[in-house]
């Protein structure tokens, strides 16, 4: 007869409080990151074109969502006071000061659910940010500041998934992320969708290069499009490429099958579905089912105001079905 | 606490206590080791030390400084060394005293006997803010009181050790002794190769052993054990943290609880649970709204009436301020033999009582010499040094303590002993203390070592680290 192997396991229990720690500390984390790829993009296209430049520091201010706040304390929009608005003003709370700083006052809040190495890295990262965006930004030192940033959110991922245990620890965690990055490409795609309508796909123009080029290089999408489309850019192939390609990291498509993924993972560990379930399954099944044709045909703008509101009732949903508050 | 100020005073150092002869036994292996020690080396290892805590996030806040909100306690790579021998008759010491505390606080909460007895006052007891009402005639569970104490400990020679205060409410900074141990493990492994020193990391599972077992006797055999912390504003939230994360325990805030069919629950991400015991590291008079101070948002509405049906844990219990009161410490030798039957082990700093007209007159006339504390007081904080003051506060304090003398007691000022702190220019003596931490369940266990403070300013003795004391790894050698 085999021996009794009986294994104890701990019921380990995780506060509501805790799981909406972890979920925010990660999109702003995430906010942080995507905000770096925006500026970059920005000062990219200021770069190649000057005629309006003011006009690409504008659309840059509202893909990030910010454009009111930003009204509030500025006149124009230059490299000068975009930069510094997005990166240092903590009055902008999604800055990228305000979004670390956020990320780790969420993350000492959560402390005891994160493992050593993920807690150092998000701090040494907040360390090394606060002395960075301490004065303003010199313009030559705006490439290695960005690429700072992106670094800092680069060691953080890897202690992540280097040291986590996969239990619903992880899987909040991963929302907040997948969460926050569909609802970032969504509006970069939103602020420029003018330029990916097919009624002016006619010829590329130089003017419309350098616009297609800057949205895929606001995800960092400018080479690996090339590995998976044709080298020139055709607005339809990019929309699919970031929306509906579930290969491509950043695309909509892949946040939703990593969102599914972790919340039928907690379903699956807790025994139980909820509201959250149905709203990410819809939303999944829409964009693995869906063509680009079909999207353009009934309106790109309308698909994606449809598609950043069912985000944001998900990332609502999340919240009230595991007792955030 | 200590007192605070720079003075003059011939102390006892406890690596080389007279410059002719060596260093003393418990530190000659340490010293030999010392010498041998390129001091560049060492500066390094002082700066790997500061960079270790922080990016560990070991910082603490200071109120009131908002620029500064979080700074690292100085910590000092110099360990400071007690022998087998010593630290034997201080945990026997600690072990009375504890025991007296825990039978004081049930005795004033029921019976009353040492007052009837006549042993201390009774309006020591009847006006003190530290004693509750709410608890007179409860019993807690397996009958403890003051479950984690942290006992300050100073030393003036050779065999003379001293109570200076017993913090029976909440102590804090055992976090600090265990990473000060850390960080000097990864900092000089081959001196832990060399030197035998007792272990302190097996403290947190000796924390969760002791919390579990004073549970509630309805709980069953693996009670669910919580922290509570203000939150992560408080200036201790690292060491709440620290604690649960090593316990195994959930970290909770008032925000999480709530009384659920005649338990505390926690919300979780699938419905309340219940708690068994909470650790509790937020203040009696934010415990509970519906009790103490209503607009609190720290503790739970309700929390005291599950207490007194017996179905929660508190630690430590409500309560407890009242035997770690100043006043009432320098009644402790009494209370210490009315209890325990014995003398005292370890004895008190001989205390004037201000409220006592000769003490008083006695206070005044020689204020120049003393360390006048506030009754309440703590932190390092209200309190006039006599020695180190000016004439002019001098005389402001004495109108203070004058107009108010119940509020007030005075101790001399003692020489506390020193330890070699590395400097820019080498080593020199600093003023330290010890505290040890005690817990108690049905048994008392005391963990070989402690948190040393030290005050890292020439000629200073306070080491409170709101008011610039640092910290030392402290060795209790295995021999």
């Amino acid at each position: 007869m085999p021996p009794n192997v009986s294994l104890l396991r701990v019921n380990l229990m995780l506060l509501g409080r805790t799981a909406n720690g972890l979920y925010w500390m990660n999109r702003y984390i995430e906010r942080a990151e995507n905000m770096a790829r925006l500026v970059d993009a920005g000062l990219r296209m200021a770069l190649t074109r000057t005629e309006d430049a003011s006009g690409e520091w504008h659309s840059v201010v509202v893909s990030a969502g910010s454009d009111a706040a930003f009204a509030n304390r500025n006149t124009e929009y230059s490299a000068a006071t975009v930069t510094d608005f997005l990166l240092r003003d903590t009055s902008n709370p999604s800055s990228v000061m305000s979004s670390m700083e956020t990320a780790r006052n969420n993350a000492r809040m959560v402390r005891t659910a994160l493992t050593r190495e993920t807690w150092e890295s998000i701090n040494e990262a907040w360390m090394a940010l606060k002395r960075m965006l301490a004065a303003p930004i010199d313009d030559r030192e705006l490439p290695a500041v960005l690429d700072r940033i992106k670094r800092e959110t680069a060691l953080i991922r890897g202690a992540f998934y280097g040291t986590m245990l996969r239990n619903e620890i992880f899987d909040f965690s991963q929302l907040g992320t997948y969460v926050e990055r569909a609802d970032n490409t969504a509006r970069i795609l939103d602020v420029k969708y003018y330029v990916l309508l097919p009624s002016i796909s006619w010829v590329g123009s130089t003017m419309d290069n350098y616009q297609w080029e800057s949205i895929l290089r606001s995800v960092s999408a400018h080479r690996s499009y090339r590995w998976n489309y044709e080298a020139t850019y055709r607005p339809a192939n990019i929309a699919d490429y970031l929306i509906l390609n579930g290969r491509m990291p950043r695309s909509l498509a892949f946040c939703y099958r990593f969102i599914n993924e972790h919340l039928e993972l907690l379903a699956e560990d807790y025994g139980q579905r909820h509201a959250c379930h149905e709203t990410a399954h819809k939303t999944r099944s829409l964009l693995k089912a869906g063509s680009i044709k079909d999207i353009f045909d009934s309106g790109l703008h309308e698909f994606l105001v449809d598609f950043i509101r069912d985000n944001i009732r998900l990332g609502d949903e999340i919240a009230a079905d595991y007792s955030f508050c | 606490m200590m007192p605070m100020g720079r003075t003059r005073l011939a102390a006892f150092d406890e690596m080389l206590p007279d410059a002719s002869s060596g260093p003393r036994k418990p530190y000659t292996a340490y010293e030999r080791w010392l010498r041998e020690q390129d001091s560049a080396r060492l500066t390094e290892k002082m700066e790997d030390a500061e960079r270790v805590f922080r990016k560990t996030g070991i910082t603490f806040a200071v109120y009131g400084e908002q620029e500064a909100s979080e700074r690292l306690i100085p910590f000092d790579i110099v360990p400071r060394i007690i022998s087998g021998r010593e630290w034997r008759r201080l945990t026997q010491g600690i072990e009375q005293r504890v025991q007296a505390l825990n039978a004081f606080l049930d005795d004033i909460y029921h019976r009353q006997e040492i007052l009837r007895a006549g042993r201390i006052p009774k309006e020591l007891i009847a006006r003190n803010a530290a004693f509750l009402p709410e608890m007179i005639g409860v019993r807690p569970p397996a009958g403890v009181y003051t479950h984690i104490i942290g006992v300050d400990i100073v030393r003036t020679g050779e065999d003379e050790f001293y109570v200076l205060e017993d913090n029976a409410r909440t102590p804090s900074g055992v976090s600090y002794m265990l990473e000060n141990r850390e960080t000097m493990m990864q900092l000089f492994p081959e001196l832990f190769q060399k030197i035998r020193v007792c272990p302190v990391e097996n403290y947190p599972q000796l924390l969760r052993q002791s919390l579990a077992e004073v549970a509630p006797s309805g709980a069953g055999s693996e009670p669910t054990i919580a922290v509570l912390t203000p939150g992560s504003y408080n200036s201790a939230y690292f060491e709440h943290a620290f604690l649960a994360d090593q316990m195994g325990v959930q970290l909770v805030e008032g925000q999480d609880l709530r009384v659920v069919n005649g338990h505390i629950a926690m919300r979780t991400t699938e419905g309340y649970k219940q708690i068994d015991v909470l650790y509790r590291r937020v203040d009696d008079a934010f415990l509970d709204p519906l009790t103490f101070q209503p607009d609190s948002v720290l503790g739970v509405a309700g929390i005291m009436d599950i207490y007194r049906a017996g179905n929660i844990t508190i630690a430590n219990a409500p309560g407890t301020g009242i035997a770690d009161d100043k006043a009432i410490y320098s009644y402790m030798p009494e209370i210490v033999e009315f209890y325990t039957g014995r003398k005292a082990i370890l004895g008190n700093v001989p205390t004037w009582r201000c409220s006592e007209p000769d003490s008083l007159k006695y206070v005044l006339e020689h204020i120049a010499e003393l360390v006048i504390k506030e009754v309440h007081g703590s932190g390092g904080y209200g309190m006039l040094v006599g020695p180190a003051a000016a004439k002019a506060e001098r005389e402001a304090f004495a109108a203070k303590l004058a107009a108010n003398p119940g509020n007030y007691i005075a101790q001399p000022t003692l020489a506390l002993s020193t330890c070699p702190v590395l400097t820019e220019k080498g080593l020199a003596p600093r003023h330290v203390d010890l505290r040890p931490y005690v817990l108690v369940s049905d048994r008392i266990r005391i963990v070989p070592g402690g948190l040393t403070r030290v005050a890292l300013k020439e000629g200073s003795l306070v080491v409170n680290s709101s008011q610039g004391g640092g910290t030392k790894d402290t060795w209790v050698l295995d021999d």
